[in-house]
């Protein structure tokens, strides 16, 4: 179980996360800059806050809650935030991309700690953990499953299975967030396939939903905490995001959803996290 | 010449399916973590004895395969063995790229049972009539690929894969079928098995083709040909060491099965004889067609999958080599 942190601690570690993120992403000189840094909030206080029941020590305890990201290609703030945790080492992350590395450009299941599952084709991940919190409902195991996704995913077919059968059979210990942060690669969501009303749509389903801002961790950590008390239903909570969030000339740009940063965009992300824009002097890391 | 165990005069006729049924419920038996899934077919799969006896371990996915898989790998990765159900167009038809990533990326034990595979599933036509499943499933790293010649084969086979560490694919006919091996038959997964010994051809075959391609051979032998026919029940891994032996022996290849010469059978043995011992080969199969709809014994006349055209194939392949 990883050692819960104070909400300022939080903020610090995600601000670190960005920076990390923005570094394996020019190292990598390929991958995905604007969710990675819009989901850096969510992820930290997941693993940080004290709602997940996961062991970096023991990653595959048959207890743990499972985390599956299904929206593959935000896999650096996934895995920046693993290796903060403590699931493997800091200077693995230089790796991601790279030949023969266990951080490859979309997850797979099997030698890097703390992957549930292989993704990266969008909108098999929901029903993956559908089946995972199927069989801990099985076996009476009292461990949730946590489903990371995107809004753009909305549009596979493969999510809306999913989401019929996770309400049907009331799969109450899992939790599906969703970044609503508006872009995918063509574009907005609303203009490359409309989603709203996706609140009616989650509620005509029959599941739970929680409409959040993405980047208060308090908001997230209560949003998480009251999912796992929510009885009889699937929870989804709708995290309202800003791609890129964090560095100002990224965020709410469709372009910065598949794009790394060069290396004189790094400087000026990594400039304006450590100095959070401009409000502090320091640069010092 | 035939071997002991398996008998050309049965009258017995089950479809392969109903051997997937039994052994499903067997394996259900033996194993308290496996599960079955099934897509809204679950009395046309064969599920339904299994969903009586274990209600709690069946679960319906309604007509959505590609959520019939992913829920699949879902609980496998916790611990679960499921058996997935439906059509073979759609599963693995539909959910290929699940399949793929979910399962065989992942490498998780999900058993995909593929129904009403070939042409002999009859009225329903083409759009039901799988033909390219094998070659769908053989490409995949870490699956393996099982198609039972009969519903006794069936049944071993759905309770083999059971101890697969790793995805199985297990096709399936609807037809009824001439029930020729017996419970004492040698079954394994990765082992091809030559139910006639011969001389002269080699006739590789799988599925509900075996038992003609057996009928052939007898009846060749009175025509002072001597057939030998090869069951292979897995093609994927493939049994090299028993092709190889027998084809050394014949140098005459004929390989016969319900499924798209390309990509099946026929190009998997093709395929290893070509780098291993190449030999001219006949392939019957379906020729790059789709099928319609007619009464399975129509269509296989229709397509040429019957005695004669096998026996003209073998024939044919005499003249191959002097």
């Amino acid at each position: 179980m990883t050692e819960i942190k104070s909400e300022q601690q939080l903020v610090d570690i995600a601000n670190q996360i960005r920076q990390d993120v923005v570094k394996m992403l020019v190292t990598a000189k390929s991958g995905h800059t604007a969710g990675s840094l819009g989901m850096a909030d969510i992820f930290t206080t997941l693993y940080f806050s004290g709602v997940l029941n996961v062991d970096p020590s023991n990653p595959t305890c048959p207890d743990r809650d499972r985390v599956v990201l299904s929206n593959g290609h935000i896999c650096p703030v996934l895995y920046a935030t693993l290796a903060r945790a403590g699931f493997f080492p800091l200077d693995e992350l230089s790796t991601l991309r790279k030949l023969g590395s266990r951080l490859q450009g979309h997850p797979h299941r099997g030698t890097l700690p703390g992957i549930e599952t292989t993704s990266g084709p969008l909108g098999s991940g929901l029903s993956q953990s559908a089946g995972m919190a199927y069989a801990a409902r099985m076996d009476k195991q009292k461990w949730q499953v946590y489903c990371l996704g995107s809004d753009g995913e909305h549009d596979e077919g493969n999510t809306w299975e999913a989401v019929m059968f996770a309400a049907k059979y009331k799969l109450d210990n899992l939790t599906y967030i969703i970044d609503r942060n508006n872009i995918q690669i063509d574009g907005h969501t609303e203009d490359v396939m409309p989603l709203e009303l996706l609140r009616a749509k989650y509620e005509a389903f029959n599941w739970h939903v929680l409409e959040i801002d993405g980047h208060n961790i308090g908001v997230i950590h209560d949003a998480l905490q009251e999912a796992r008390s929510i009885v009889g239903k699937p929870v989804v909570i709708i995290a309202y995001t800003i791609p890129g969030k964090g560095v100002e000339f990224m965020e709410f740009l469709p372009e910065w959803h598949g794009k790394a940063p060069s290396a004189a965009e790094a400087v000026e992300a990594l400039s304006e996290l450590r100095t959070l824009s401009g409000r502090i002097d320091s640069e010092h890391q | 010449m035939l071997v002991e165990h398996i008998t050309l005069s049965s009258s017995d006729q089950k479809p392969i399916r109903d051997g997937f049924g039994e052994g499903l419920v067997e394996a259900a038996r033996r194993n308290p973590n496996v599960v079955g899934l099934c897509a809204d077919l679950t009395e046309s799969t064969r599920m339904q004895a299994f969903k009586d006896e274990f209600p709690e371990r069946f679960i319906q996915i309604g007509v959505a395969e590609q959520n019939l898989v992913t829920v699949a790998s879902g609980l496998a990765a916790a611990g679960k063995i499921p058996y997935i159900a439906s059509y073979a167009t759609f599963s693995p038809g539909r959910n290929w790229e699940q399949i793929r990533t979910t399962v065989c990326y992942n490498n998780v034990p999900v058993k995909i049972a593929g129904h009403h595979a070939g042409l002999s599933v009859g009225p329903d036509g083409a759009t039901h009539q799988s033909l390219e499943d094998i070659a769908l499933m053989r490409v995949l790293p870490n699956m393996t690929v099982v198609v039972p010649c009969d519903a006794i084969e069936a049944k071993k086979a759905t309770i083999a894969a059971l101890v697969q560490p790793t995805p199985v694919y297990i096709r399936l006919n609807r037809a009824a079928t001439t029930v020729f091996t017996s419970e004492s038959s040698p079954f394994e997964i990765g082992r091809a098995e030559v139910l006639a010994e011969g001389s002269d051809v080699t006739i590789f075959a799988c599925g509900s083709l075996v038992y003609d391609c057996l009928v052939v051979a007898h009846e060749l032998m009175s025509q002072s040909i001597s057939v030998e026919v090869i069951n292979v029940s897995t093609i994927k891994p493939l049994d090299g060491n028993t092709v190889l032996s027998s084809v050394r022996k014949t140098k005459r290849v004929v390989t016969v099965e319900e499924h798209q010469v390309a990509g099946g059978l026929g190009s998997a043995i093709a395929e290893f004889l070509g780098e291993h011992f190449p030999v001219r080969m006949k392939r019957l199969g379906i020729l790059d067609l789709f099928g319609q709809s007619g009464e399975p014994n129509e269509l296989m006349t229709e397509y040429g999958l019957t005695k004669d055209r096998i026996q003209l194939a073998v024939k044919e392949s005499m003249n191959y080599i002097e």
